[in-house]
């Protein structure tokens, strides 16, 4: 019962804390289609947490009731502690969650920079009148948070692209744009949607390599879907496996991918 | 210099002046058009409500008295005092401002996903509410809108170009205050949107509604702003054009004359509202010039239409639209 509260540590010496956020008895309902059956799982901080499931399991229905872009027919969502009541999307930001998305949602017209800048619209203090008053101090503020952006484009090495319009970047950069405004947001909880679906080995493992990185410099938790099963195995703490809106299994990798059901499901066997 | 050209060069400059009004107005438009994908059909009728309330503000005029005295049997229709125009302008964009919140929601927040031709037809019905409201709020009749601006002939202009060139252009001091207040207004919304924390909200808005809501930023909250930003605009071409020819009914009607300047420039693009309304206050003029007498006259009526339908044929998205996507 302790380590519930107390987190524990990971084989390569991350250190993992305590609940984070709490999914319970979540269901999800598109008119007749139930998308997401009466789950319940954690997410503790810190930790790398996966969502696997084959095509039209309800991954994404997942993460968006996580960043309340859907809000759900049943069941609740507690984070640090406290039941959260139904919010909006950009309320969920402003708790310090943020997001990419499956099909990528970028401002195509804004460059790289500016897009990434968007991401840091929930710190900007100057207000509108501030701003329009107060040049100086709004330009100043305007500065310290161009250097954080800088920091996370060198982060993600992103630099020679940098004025370039997002809408002409290809396919694999564009996610890695994306990551960048998610993470300018200095996010507490980090939500991916595959991340690195479309993309080449080596742009993979760049990726791969992000994810890790971010999470062991920043802390920062992360909810990730993925199709990769070596991505997978290889990135995340625990994994919670999703078939048909119910879940069926939630573990660590080699546990999860022990679990006859899992293997069941990923194979096609028929369900009774 | 032949005479002929030098009157030519008048009528040009004229023309530059009258498209700058007209930019004004399609200004409103591409703000709305930008951020929501609305085509605002109220926006003239916005700029006559906050002429109106403005001289109504101004002349210290009771709001609804004609409402109000057939109720309780009074005889009121003046507070007995005056607004000084600084003042009262002030107020009129809290009333513009205190609208936009209203037609948030009252209107845009229950409409939310709805197809455009939707909320096209919502910005219909509000027009003609407005256009009413105006009327019981403010009165029917034909008012005078005098804040101050500077009226008749420019002599400065007239007696440097008598000196340069032996003719003297006749240039109207409202035109030439309104093309500067233009050029202020242009800059002062171009700093902002490129430079603001709410600036750079709502362009990201424009853009892409999904991933504006990932960053934290609320579409309500944009709408309203935007809307206001509008209603200011609305004012400031509700001024121009009230001093200008009084303030009625038919100042609504300058939204007519900000289509084809919308169509030649571009549904998204303020430069493309500012160079469409120049080309189309320049080319009307020079037509009436030179063909006008050819044709019987009144051609300023028809011509920019014309124009813009040309222009159309050849390049759909205007000077400086994005090029079409199917999604709109
Ligand atoms: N907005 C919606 N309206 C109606 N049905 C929806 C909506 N979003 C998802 N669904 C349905 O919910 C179910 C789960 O979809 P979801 O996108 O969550 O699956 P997924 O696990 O992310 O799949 P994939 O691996 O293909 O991305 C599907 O049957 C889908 O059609
Ligand atoms: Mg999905």
């Amino acid at each position: 019962m302790n380590a519930m509260t107390e987190g524990y540590m990971t084989a390569d010496g991350r250190k993992i804390g305590g609940v984070l956020m709490e999914l319970k008895n979540i269901t999800l309902r598109f008119g007749g289609v139930v998308a997401i059956k009466d789950i319940s799982f954690d997410i503790r901080d810190g930790e790398i947490r996966a969502i696997i499931g084959p095509n039209g399991a309800g991954k994404s229905s997942m993460l968006n009731v996580i960043s309340g872009f859907y809000t759900p027919t049943e069941g609740s969502v507690w984070f640090k502690g406290y039941q959260r009541g139904p919010m909006r999307p950009y309320q969920v930001a402003q708790l310090g969650i943020a997001r990419t998305f499956q099909n990528i949602a970028l401002f195509d017209g804004m460059s790289v920079l500016d897009n990434i800048m968007t991401g840091r619209l929930t710190l900007m203090k100057s207000g509108l009148l501030s701003q329009a008053l107060w040049w100086g101090g709004a330009a100043h503020e305007e500065d310290e948070h161009r250097e954080k952006v800088e920091k996370i484009i060198d982060f993600l090495e992103i630099q020679n692209i940098r004025k370039t319009p997002v809408g002409r970047l290809p396919y694999g950069l564009k996610k890695r744009v994306e990551l960048a405004r998610a993470l300018a947001a200095e996010p507490k909880m980090l939500l991916l949607d595959e991340p690195m679906a479309g993309m080449n080995v080596e742009e993979k493992e760049d990726m791969c390599r992000f994810i890790l990185d971010l999470n062991d410099e920043f802390g920062t938790t992360i909810v990730l879907i993925e199709h990769d099963m070596g991505v997978v195995m290889d990135l995340s703490d625990r994994v919670v496996v999703m078939d048909y809106g119910k879940k069926i299994g939630d573990g660590p990798p080699d546990e999860v991918r022990n679990n006859q059901d899992v293997i069941d499901a990923y194979l096609g066997v028929s369900h009774d | 210099m032949p005479d002929q050209l030098l009157f030519a060069m008048e009528v040009m400059l004229n023309g530059l002046m009258a498209g700058v009004m007209y930019a004004l107005v399609a200004l409103g438009f591409v703000l709305i058009y930008k951020a929501s994908g609305i085509f605002n059909y109220a926006q003239g009728v916005l700029a006559l409500f906050a002429a109106l309330t403005l001289v109504g503000i101004q002349q210290g005029q009771v709001p609804f008295a004609h409402l109000i005295n057939a109720v309780t049997g009074l005889h009121i229709t003046h507070f007995g005092w005056t607004v000084p125009s600084a003042l009262a302008i002030l107020l009129t964009l809290g009333v513009m401002v205190a609208l936009a919140i209203v037609i948030e929601k009252l209107v845009l927040k229950h409409l939310v996903n709805q197809p455009p031709i939707i909320l096209f037809m919502a910005t219909i019905g509000m027009a003609y509410f407005l256009e009413g409201f105006g009327d019981v709020m403010w009165g029917a009749d034909i008012k005078k809108l005098d804040v101050g601006l500077p009226q008749g002939i420019s002599e400065t202009v007239e007696s440097a170009t008598d000196a340069m060139f032996g003719y003297g252009f006749f240039i109207d001091n409202l035109d030439i205050v309104a093309t500067l207040v233009a050029v202020a207004l242009v800059a002062a919304l171009t700093i902002f949107s490129q430079y603001s924390k709410q600036g750079r909200a709502l362009r990201a808005v424009a853009d892409d509604h999904q991933a504006a809501l990932s960053v934290g930023i609320s579409l309500r909250f944009i709408w309203i702003l935007v809307w206001s930003i509008a209603g200011f605009v609305a004012l400031v071409a509700g001024i121009m054009w009230g001093s200008k020819s009084g303030v009625q009914f038919s100042l609504s009607l300058i939204a007519l004359k900000a289509l084809p300047v919308l169509m030649l420039g571009g549904f998204t693009s303020i430069p493309g509202a500012i160079v469409g309304g120049l080309i189309i206050g320049v080319g009307e003029k020079l037509f009436e010039f030179f063909a006008g007498p050819l044709i019987g006259g009144a051609t300023e009526n028809w011509f920019a239409y014309v124009l813009a339908l040309v222009f159309l044929v050849f390049r759909p998205q205007g000077l400086f639209g994005e090029k079409i996507i199917e999604r709109v």
